[in-house]
């Protein structure tokens, strides 16, 4: 991608929620509280670029990528594509929509309809919005795909079981391709396949990126995955993004203390230098997404936390140019 | 690419096989499902279009100079001998007569008992097809549309099931066929009512039991297809579906039906032979079928009096539910181990 392109903001999410309702009683169902699995994310994403979003087990990671779709309707917040606020379409409007984003999902044994031949289930897309021609036309840019991904066009009749977990991953990346989309929401597509298999998947996502001038949201929880694939890195923890920089000044010069925490658990391929570094170990667990505590969400668990952290919560600001972090160690 | 070569070295050049092909495969190595389905094709064939063949063919003829006959072969053959001195009671040849124009004997009023077990099976298996087709669309629709709406919806349809679940089914089967009698008496000429009870009376009173067997069977099949649907719809591909920007209809029709089908179908086969009890009860408590219509549970009823003189006029429709019933039962079994994704070899 040129520089310029670079430049251009094609996705703005301000103050994104996603607030699933906890309720009692079997008949008349009592709205008792709230599991605030994404609670008021702001950040842009660039045309072109690849932003990494990690965190740990239930931090919200896959609930702010539907969220972005529109999978799930968010509770509170904009996410503004092309000048559009796309959380306020609906109908026919968003299905409009949905061809320029795209969605390559975990599980690359339960995104696909064990029912329907890879032929089908990559021309799907093309089928609900009543493009690519004919059956017979539809085919051929069917095959085109599958070869695009590098798998035989000759498996077009077959089943996603006769497959290995890695080609159906490809199958995946090929039904988000079919539609030519701008975006395509990444939720972990490499976690459920063998660690030989990932750094194929991973080239191939790079190789469409650099062919189709494709925009990631790349969801992971392997920092030296994502590190080798985004350009920028957004740090979650509890719902809330606590820090989001490029991906060198993230490695060297982690703010947040739980960015610190995470990046001291990947282990290096050291023996001598692995001994010698300083583990920044948390204590605890991460409290519940329905009760957060208050203050910082982090203070529960945090080494260095101080008197503000268990009062006001920080704000997310930006300490250096490109460098946002939301921590009270900073704010002074 | 590895791919290509061994796509050139034939390696790879199987077809392609569906999760279908795949279960047929597997239904065919099942010895004792596949004998049931034979048997249930022998028994449909023999029942329906060649019933008239090998039996005299008139289920109604009353010949009451051989009442209660048994067959001729019992008495001039040895093993006819011994076979009947097992069944009967001991003194049966003091009182018994015998006729030759009976294959098994006849009934009571002289009615052949061969011809009437055989037309007695197409009562059962009509039961078996029409209440199952009815209970399978039903069911699998109304549970389809409460499973994938959900919330309040799937929440008030599903608690008028459980409303309906609560009728005692035998006096639903009573006041309907009253009412119906009722309407068709005092009915004008022609209304609805005289309209399904002359239907009905064509039928030999199948109607009134297809009506009453499908109206409270489908409840079951509607809890398990709601089920069914509930856990497919969160399943990822549902939510690529969805994401492609797929509509609920074809999400519906092309995701989530084709995936609960097959468990559905298995339970379906293996509720028939409740149908099929479920019409011989009612013919047996006099609700069923119109006499001279043979039905096995008629036939029962009929000999049921008389058994402790006549218990050869109880085996023939007694032995014939009981393996229709067991074939449907050993067919569904091999039908769910054949689509259960989890007995894979």
């Amino acid at each position: 991608m040129s520089d310029n392109n670079k430049a251009e903001t094609l996705m703005k999410i301000k103050d994104l929620k996603m607030y699933f309702p906890i309720t009692q009683g079997i008949i008349i169902q009592k709205h008792v509280g709230d599991i605030k699995a994404v609670d008021g994310l702001s950040f842009d994403i660039q045309r072109g670029e690849t932003l990494g979003l990690v965190g740990e087990s239930g931090c919200g990671k896959s609930t702010t990528g539907r969220a972005i779709l529109q999978l799930y309707k968010p509770t509170a917040g904009s996410v503004i594509f092309e000048g559009e606020d796309i959380t306020t379409i609906r109908g026919e409007s968003l299905r409009k929509m949905r061809r320029r984003m795209q969605m390559i999902f975990q599980d690359p044994y339960a995104s696909l309809n064990p029912r329907m031949t890879v032929g089908n289930i990559v021309a799907e897309p093309l089928e609900v919005h009543k493009i690519g021609g004919n059956a017979k036309e539809r085919r051929e840019k069917v095959k085109d795909l599958l070869n695009v991904v590098g798998l035989n066009p000759y498996f077009i009749n077959r089943y996603p079981h006769e497959f290995s977990g890695g080609q159906r991953q490809r199958i995946g990346v090929a039904r988000a391709l079919a539609l030519n989309p701008d975006f395509i929401v990444c939720d972990e597509p490499i976690s459920a396949l063998d660690v030989s298999i990932q750094a194929q998947v991973i080239n191939l996502l790079e190789d469409l990126q650099q062919e189709f001038g494709l925009t990631y949201l790349f969801i992971a929880h392997d920092l030296s995955v994502v590190r080798h694939i985004s350009d920028r890195i957004a740090v979650m923890y509890l719902g809330k993004i606590v820090e989001l920089t490029d991906r060198y000044t993230l490695y060297a010069n982690p703010l947040h203390p739980y960015t610190q925490a995470l990046l001291s658990a990947v282990p290096i391929p050291d023996p001598v230098a692995d001994a010698k570094r300083q583990r920044v170990i948390l204590e605890g667990d991460v409290p519940s997404p329905a009760n957060p505590p208050k203050g910082c969400n982090f203070c529960t668990r945090c080494p260095k936390a101080f008197d503000p952290c268990f009062e006001t919560e920080p704000e997310f600001k930006e300490h250096e140019p490109g460098h946002w972090a939301a921590c009270h160690l900073y704010q002074a | 690419m590895a791919v290509a070569e061994l796509s050139q070295q034939g390696i790879i050049a199987r077809k392609p096989r569906s999760l279908l092909s795949d279960s047929v495969n597997r239904l065919k190595k099942n010895k004792l499902a596949m004998v049931s389905m034979m048997f249930l094709l022998l028994m449909v064939l023999a029942a329906f279009p060649f019933a008239s063949l090998f039996t005299s063919g008139d289920f109604a003829k009353q010949d009451l100079m051989a009442n209660s006959a048994l067959p001729q072969w019992v008495e001039s053959t040895a093993i006819g001998r011994v076979v009947f001195s097992i069944i009967m009671p001991n003194n049966y040849e003091n009182y018994v007569r015998y006729s030759d124009q009976f294959p098994l004997g006849a009934d009571d009023l002289g009615r052949d008992l061969w011809t009437r077990t055989i037309y007695g099976a197409r009562i059962s298996l009509s039961i078996a097809v029409v209440a199952s087709t009815v209970s399978l669309i039903i069911g699998t629709i109304y549970g389809l549309i409460s499973g994938y709406i959900g919330g309040t919806v799937d929440n008030v349809m599903m608690r008028v099931v459980d409303f309906l679940y609560g009728f005692p089914f035998i006096v639903v089967v009573i006041l309907l066929q009253t009412y119906f009698k009722a309407l068709a008496k005092h009915g004008a000429e022609g209304s609805i009512g005289q309209v399904m009870v002359n239907l009905n009376n064509a039928m030999g009173g199948m109607f009134f039991l297809f009506i009453a067997i499908g109206l409270i069977n489908w409840l079951g099949m509607a809890r398990i297809a709601r089920g069914q649907a509930l856990s497919i719809r969160k399943k990822e591909y549902v939510d690529a579906a969805k994401a492609v920007g797929a509509v609920d209809t074809r999400i519906i029709f092309r995701h989530i039906l084709p995936n609960i089908l097959g468990p559905l179908i298995v339970m379906e086969t293996l509720q028939i032979p409740g149908y099929i009890f479920l019409e011989a009860f009612l013919s047996f408590i006099g609700l069923g079928v119109n006499p001279p219509t043979p039905s096995w549970g008629i036939m029962i009823s009929e000999a049921a009096p008389a058994v402790r003189s006549y218990p050869n006029q109880l085996l023939p429709p007694a032995l014939a539910l009981t393996f229709t019933t067991l074939a449907f039962n050993f067919l569904g079994d091999g039908l769910r181990d054949a689509f259960d994704p989890k007995m894979k070899e």
